[in-house]
C-alpha cells in the first residue's frame, strides 16, 4: 500500500492509582497482583475528562505534529468502548474541536479495544482510493471495571490519534500492509445500559487474546514474507504487562523488541488507545529505516496487525509535541477515596 | 444553559474564536459585533486566539457552583491570554496550593457540565499550567 502516518498524538490523564491502593480495599495481596499482571499503577481520568476530551487532546497533538491544515482531514473515526453518549458521535465533537468541520465524514467505531486500529484501516483504504487527502483515526477510552473485579486494577484512561495520508515527504512512517483475524469469541462484553463489562476470566487468555493476536501477527508475516528478525520493535495490545510479553515470546520476538512499546506497567490498559499508544512510544524513539509490527486486540474478538517502516521525516516532526513518556511521567497519585469520587461512584 | 445557545457558542467555547478589529487590531473575546474602540469605523473579523496565557489572579472555591461539587476545592482564575483579552476560567489538573500569579497556562478542552443525567454534555475551555 502507498499510505503512511503523517502525524500522531497522544494524551494520558494526570492522575494515577497504585495497585496497593485498590488491593487494600478488597483485601488482595498487592505483590501477588503486581507480579501476576505486571502492572504497578493505572491512569485515572479527572472529574472533567471523558473519552471526547481525551480524544481532543490527542487529536490536537497529532495535527500539531503533522503540521497540516486540519481542513485537509476528510475523515475522522473515533474508536472507543466508553463514548460519552450512546447516541451522538464523539467524532463530531473532535472534528469541531480541531477545526476540521464541515467538509468531512465522521463516525464512531466500537470493537472493544481494537476500534481505533479498525479506524486506521478505514483511513488507509479511503486515502489509497483517493477519496480523502488525510484521515484521522483515534483510540480513546475511560475504561471502568466493576469495583472489586480484577479489571479494576488495569482499566485505565488515555487516547492516541493517527493521521494517515499518501506516502511522500510528509509521512513520517510508511504503513506497508495490514492483516486482520476475526472470529465470534465471547470473552468480554457489556450489555446495553449496563455500567460494567463482564468477562470470561481465564477464557480471555488462550482462546481469545493469544489466538487472535498470534494469528494476526503470523498472517501478516506470511503475507509480507518477513520474520521477527526483520523488525526492530513489536507492539501488542496491553490488557496487562504480562500478555504482550508472552505473545512476543511465542512469536519469537526478544524482550528488547517488546519493552520500548510496553506501557501497561505504568498506566494500565488504556483499551482502544493501548496498542496505538505503544506504537506512538516506539515512534518517539525509532530510527529511520526501522520496521515495527503492531498488533491490536479487541474482545469479541479480533486483531489487526500492521507493518510500519519509519522514514527520515520522523526526525523533524516528533519534537513538536509532548512524547508518550512525558505524559507517563507527568502524574499525581490519588487514593481510593478520590478515585471513587472522580469516577462518580459515590451514592449521594 | 439552553442547547441552542450552547450550540451557537461552540466555536468560542471549543476553539477560542473571538474577533479582531481590522481598524485598531484589538482582539476581542468573546466576539462582538461592534468594536468598542472604533465604533462605526471598526472592521471586526473572526479570529482564533492563541491558547496560551498567564494567571492574573485566582481564588480557591470551596462552596462549589451547581454541578461542580465533586471538584471542590477548585481553582477559578482570571487569565490574560497572549492575544490580550482576559477571561475567567477554571484551572484544572492542579493542586490549589501549587498555583501562583504569573503562572503560564494553556487553554484546554474539558467537560464543563451537563444539562442533566440524560441531557446534553457541555464542553469548553479550562486552563492548565504548562
Ligand atoms: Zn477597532
Amino acid at each position: 500500500m502507498d499510505v503512511g502516518i503523517v502525524g500522531y498524538g497522544v494524551y494520558i490523564p494526570w492522575y494515577r492509582i497504585r495497585v496497593e491502593e485498590i488491593a487494600k480495599v478488597w483485601g488482595d495481596d498487592p505483590e501477588n497482583i503486581k507480579r501476576g499482571l505486571l502492572v504497578e499503577e493505572k491512569s485515572v481520568p479527572g472529574p472533567d475528562e471523558d473519552t471526547a476530551t481525551i480524544a481532543v487532546e490527542a487529536a490536537r497533538n497529532a495535527v500539531k505534529q503533522a503540521g497540516i491544515d486540519p481542513q485537509g482531514i476528510g475523515a475522522i473515526y473515533v474508536g472507543s468502548e466508553s463514548h460519552p453518549y450512546a447516541v451522538k458521535p464523539t467524532a463530531t465533537i473532535v472534528a469541531e474541536a480541531i477545526e476540521a468541520t464541515p467538509d468531512l465524514t465522521a463516525a464512531d467505531y466500537e470493537f472493544a479495544c481494537k476500534a481505533g486500529t479498525a479506524g486506521i484501516q478505514t483511513c488507509m483504504g479511503a486515502v489509497e482510493a483517493g477519496m480523502i487527502k488525510y484521515g484521522m483515526a483515534i483510540g480513546s477510552d475511560t475504561a471502568q471495571g466493576a469495583p472489586g473485579d480484577p479489571l479494576e486494577y488495569t482499566a485505565a484512561a488515555g487516547g492516541c490519534a493517527f493521521i494517515v495520508g499518501k506516502n511522500g515527504s510528509e509521512t513520517l512512517a510508511t504503513i506497508e500492509d495490514t492483516y486482520s483475524y476475526t472470529t465470534d469469541t465471547p470473552d468480554f462484553w457489556r450489555r446495553d445500559m449496563r455500567p460494567y463489562p463482564k468477562h470470561g476470566g481465564r477464557f480471555t487468555g488462550k482462546p481469545a487474546y493469544f489466538k487472535h493476536v498470534l494469528s494476526a501477527a503470523n498472517g501478516l508475516l506470511r503475507k509480507l514474507q518477513l520474520t521477527p528478525q526483520d523488525f526492530a520493535y513489536v507492539v501488542f495490545h496491553q490488557p496487562n504487562g504480562k500478555f504482550p510479553m508472552h505473545a512476543a515470546e511465542e512469536l519469537g520476538f526478544s524482550k528488547e523488541q517488546v519493552v520500548p512499546g510496553l506501557l501497561a506497567p505504568k498506566i494500565g490498559n488504556t483499551y482502544s488507545g493501548s496498542a496505538m499508544m505503544g506504537l506512538a512510544a516506539v515512534l518517539d524513539q525509532a530510527k529511520p529505516g526501522e520496521r515495527i509490527l503492531m498488533v491490536s486486540y479487541g474482545s469479541g474478538a479480533g486483531s489487526d496487525a500492521f507493518s510500519i517502516v519509519v522514514r527520515d521525516t520522523i526526525e523533524k516532526k516528533r519534537n513538536a509535541t509532548p512524547k508518550v513518556l512525558d505524559y507517563v511521567n507527568r502524574k499525581v497519585n490519588i487514593d481510593y477515596a478520590a478515585y471513587v469520587k472522580f469516577r462518580r461512584l459515590l451514592v449521594k | 444553559m439552553a442547547v441552542p445557545r450552547f450550540w451557537r457558542e461552540i466555536p468560542n467555547r471549543y476553539n477560542l474564536v473571538g474577533a479582531r478589529c481590522g481598524n485598531c487590531n484589538k482582539v476581542l473575546f468573546p466576539p462582538r459585533y461592534i468594536c468598542p474602540y472604533c465604533r462605526r469605523m471598526g472592521k471586526l473579523e473572526p479570529y482564533r486566539l492563541k491558547r496560551r496565557g498567564k494567571v492574573l489572579s485566582y481564588t480557591v472555591v470551596h462552596i462549589a457552583a451547581n454541578g461542580f461539587e465533586d471538584q471542590a476545592p477548585y481553582l477559578l482564575a482570571i487569565i490574560e491570554l497572549e492575544d490580550g483579552p482576559r477571561l475567567t476560567a477554571q484551572i484544572t489538573d492542579c493542586n490549589p496550593d501549587e498555583i501562583k500569579i504569573g503562572d503560564e497556562v494553556e487553554m484546554i478542552f474539558r467537560r464543563m457540565g451537563e444539562e442533566s443525567q440524560d441531557g446534553v454534555i457541555y464542553y469548553g475551555f479550562k486552563a492548565r499550567r504548562i
